[in-house]
């Protein structure tokens, strides 16, 4: 059968959807990233549970527990994004609401990713 | 048309009321369902950083919301969901590679994610409260 693809469709491998394998890559990515940095979140909570409000700001005041916290919420949320964006994509079939649909995805990603960059702006700088 | 009778029991396809789901299908849909919570799951996270951020009060009733018994389930939920869809990741990183497709390992390889999953959720809560004790 002849492959009517031209050369440099073939060079590129991007496919028909013209994307590649783009989204796969960085789902397992944000996945990798994912597994130490939500281990170190779910061991913070637990060394903290119970823990008054001055030692939870004292602990969440640290730069290195800052810098995990923002790696995590990036990781996760673009983890998120690209999974609700399959869902999306596997059950809404009207062009219109699924395009809604996913733009609301990424903006529900952006405004949680701005709140919590907030929140731990404020909580190493104090305030 | 022919009109011919079987003369035997034809099999039938698979039927719903009779289909027994394998259980790599059921993880694989509770993969994507606890993917789906733990999306909604993140407004947990951002409430909590935020009323640390912004106050003792607002922490204080954060704090309160999710010790009351209903928070606990949704945090032991939120726990469970987290655990689960790491180790449903791990499994389908293994996937990734080929290894372990055979029929019979890969159903032991999503049970063990089941069991590993409640494992690590409970091991978590229990060092949890372990940890406020002292």
């Amino acid at each position: 059968m002849a492959d009517m693809r031209t050369p440099l469709a073939k060079v590129r491998g991007l496919g028909s959807a013209h994307e590649g394998t783009d989204h796969f890559w960085r789902q397992r990515l944000t996945a990798v990233a994912n597994i130490p940095l939500f281990l170190f979140f779910v061991g913070f909570l637990v060394s903290l549970n119970g823990a008054d409000y001055a030692t939870v700001r004292q602990a969440l005041a640290n730069p290195f527990v800052t810098l995990m916290f923002g790696l995590m919420i990036f990781s996760g949320l673009y983890h998120m994004r690209l999974g609700m964006q399959i869902v999306i994509e596997d059950y809404i079939h009207g062009e219109g609401l699924k395009l809604a649909l996913i733009m609301l995805n990424t903006f529900f990603c952006i405004a949680a990713g701005a709140a919590s960059a907030y929140a731990l702006i404020r909580l190493a700088f104090g305030g | 048309m022919s009109k011919a009778a079987a003369t035997r029991a034809r099999p039938l396809s698979p039927h719903l009321s009779i289909y027994r789901p394998p259980i790599t299908m059921t993880m694989s849909i509770v993969h994507r369902i606890t993917g789906i919570a733990l999306y909604v799951g993140t407004l947990l996270l951002v409430c909590w950083l935020l009323a640390a951020a912004v106050s003792e009060e607002w922490f204080n009733l954060v704090n309160w919301a999710f010790g009351t018994w209903l928070g606990r389930l949704v945090l032991f939920g939120y726990t469970w969901a987290l655990m689960h869809h790491m180790l449903g990741g791990i499994r389908h990183f293994i996937w990734d590679t080929g290894a372990m497709l055979e029929k019979h390992t890969a159903s032991k390889v999503a049970w063990a994610t089941l069991a590993g999953s409640v494992v690590l959720t409970v091991l978590v809560w229990v060092v949890g409260y372990m940890a406020r004790s002292f």
